[in-house]
């Protein structure tokens, strides 16, 4: 589970992440990170703003090219375009002056990369109500997506990114500016979709609480390096203070967890820099 | 008002105003409204290079706008977009002005091109400026899907292999072919308020894209029909018509919006509704 252990490939695994590393104009971002996702496996993608959880789904949807390591998505190599993998972008902001309903983002999630107008037809219209129904969006299907509400938008989003019916589903910051109750329903559909469709889930964020209770595994990122494993393993003084390389707490508070530089108590490292400011 | 040079300008009118609306919906769609104006005005440049050069007008137009696209489009990945398009379209200007200089024609055919000359189109323009329509408008519908992808969501459009960047170059060059049907007809002024105006009012109309799509034509040619009559019929230019009827299609537009918004409540989410069709089984 550790940083520099070389992952060992698994039969089950459906992405492999293998000592991959990457530099943005000359600034190393990535040193050597490695993780693997089983299929059906809800996985956390866990650091702070700005240490290179998108830049790692970049390279994993074939949108970067690492300087060193390799990607493999259920076996293969990874490449542009691949039907395996259903992304999730940080939420965009919807223009409400947008005539695009959310069945037309939906109905894109089939076709959207083809010429040509999508022709109406019977079965495309099955395919697009099946996922807004699964997705509880049947109600909002004909409304505008740029009207919609936070919470609403990323059913639509999760929908358009799993009607092609991937194996592996990324979402880059899902639950950024999601109010607390949109923040359970959204997480509690994706560890169903885990558990029932036996879809990989790997899901960037940067407070780990609200997963807790549905993460299988954790892949944690911290001065370009992860630490990778089951939560308990992962979430450890021992383990983290590794993988930052000073001593840092960590702490649970009534079942959240905190994660605290050990010399300045004040600085709060990690998960949490919100919910602490609370309880103080 | 139906015969002779008024034929003709019925016909112009119309084709251009297809054209409008069709390309007009993406402009708005994707925020082009910049490149929009920039095109159509730098390729004046390509107009008087044409005079210069003694070749036929729409020659230059075509050139110049194509050039234009290319470099908004290849400048545009570098610096931001707005910059570039501003960078070009001073570019552009500049050269007119010089060629302008160089010319010993008298350049009124010439400062027409800002303003059109609809009453002017001849019959044996019509079939050129079709022939043009019609691979504009073939070229978004060819289009249609990865443009509505890339303009909502880029980046999930990269994912699926629609690369942002081309899409964004496709539709600079479909700006420069509409510039080129156009502005010969209507001139650099009105096609951009011809581009902007229907589009942006349709969708305030409709939250369905192709019914977008359809309205913003029905409402380009509303306007130009009724601009040609009322400028037939009141002698005042026609000029003059499009830009007030383009406004008033567009306040009517949010006015209808701002009196219906809808909203339901939530029921739960039920995967079971989502029947896979091939199961997905776990590797083993």
């Amino acid at each position: 589970m550790s940083a520099a252990a070389p992952v060992t490939a698994a039969a089950s695994d459906l992405l492999l992440v293998e000592g991959v590393s990457v530099a943005l104009d000359g600034r190393p971002i990535l040193t050597d990170v490695s993780f693997r996702v089983a299929a059906g496996e809800f996985t956390g993608l866990i650091g702070s703003n700005g240490v290179g959880k998108t830049t790692l789904l970049r390279v994993i949807l074939g949108l970067l090219t690492p300087s060193s390591g390799h990607v493999l998505v259920a076996g293969a190599p990874r490449s542009r375009r691949n039907p395996l993998i259903g992304y999730v972008p940080q939420q965009a902001t919807l223009d409400p002056d947008m005539p695009v309903r959310a069945r037309d983002l939906v109905g894109l999630g089939i076709d959207g990369h083809r010429a040509g107008l999508p022709l109406p037809s019977a079965k495309r219209r099955g395919q697009i109500d099946e996922m807004l129904a699964a997705v509880g969006a049947t109600h909002i299907g004909d409304a505008r997506v740029g009207n919609l509400s936070g919470g609403e938008q990323q059913r639509i989003l999760i929908a358009h990114a799993l009607i092609s019916r991937p194996r592996l589903l990324l979402l880059d910051e899902p639950l950024a500016n999601l109010d607390i109750s949109s923040e359970q329903e959204i997480i509690e559909l994706l560890s169903r979709i885990a558990r029932e469709q036996r879809i990989a889930v790997l899901i960037s964020t940067h407070d780990m609480n609200p997963l807790l209770p549905v993460m299988d595994r954790i892949v944690y990122v911290a001065r370009g390096k992860v630490a990778s494993g089951p939560t308990s393993e992962v979430v450890t003084t021992e383990a983290l203070s590794r993988l930052y390389g000073h001593h840092v707490d960590v702490i649970n508070v009534h079942d959240r967890v905190l994660v605290v530089a050990g010399r300045d108590d004040a600085t709060v490292r990690h998960a949490g820099r919100d919910r602490i400011v609370e309880l103080v | 008002m139906f015969s002779g040079f008024m034929l003709n300008a019925w016909a112009a009118g119309t084709i251009v105003a297809v054209v409008a609306g069709v390309v007009g919906f993406f402009t708005v769609l994707r925020g082009a409204a910049f490149a929009a104006h920039a095109l159509p005005n730098g390729a004046f440049a390509g107009a008087a290079a044409a005079g210069l050069a003694g070749v036929n007008a729409v020659l230059g137009l075509g050139v110049f706008s194509l050039l234009g696209a290319l470099t908004i489009a290849t400048l545009g990945r570098r610096v931001r977009q707005d910059v570039a398009t501003a960078l070009v379209i001073v570019m552009m200007l500049g050269l007119g002005a010089l060629f302008l200089s160089m010319t010993t024609e008298y350049a009124p055919q010439l400062f027409s091109l800002l303003f059109g000359e609809i009453l002017g189109v001849s019959s044996a323009e019509l079939l050129p400026t079709l022939a043009l329509a019609v691979v504009c408008i073939a070229a978004v519908l060819l289009l249609y899907r990865p443009l509505l992808l890339s303009s909502v969501l880029p980046e999930a459009a990269a994912a699926r292999g629609v690369s942002p960047a081309r899409v964004q170059f496709a539709f600079l060059v479909v700006i420069a072919l509409a510039t080129t049907t156009a502005v010969p007809v209507v001139g650099a002024l009105l096609i951009f308020s011809l581009l902007i105006a229907p589009a942006a009012a349709a969708s305030s109309f409709t939250s369905n894209p192709a019914a977008a799509m359809m309205l913003s034509v029905l409402i380009a040619l509303a306007t130009v029909w009724s601009a040609l009559a009322l400028a037939y019929a009141l002698d005042l230019p026609i000029g003059f018509f499009v830009g007030v009827l383009g406004a008033i299609a567009y306040g009517a537009g949010r006015l209808w919006a701002g009196l219906r918004v809808t909203r339901r409540r939530a029921p739960p989410a039920d995967l079971d509704a989502w029947r896979p069709r091939t199961l997905i089984e776990p590797t083993e």
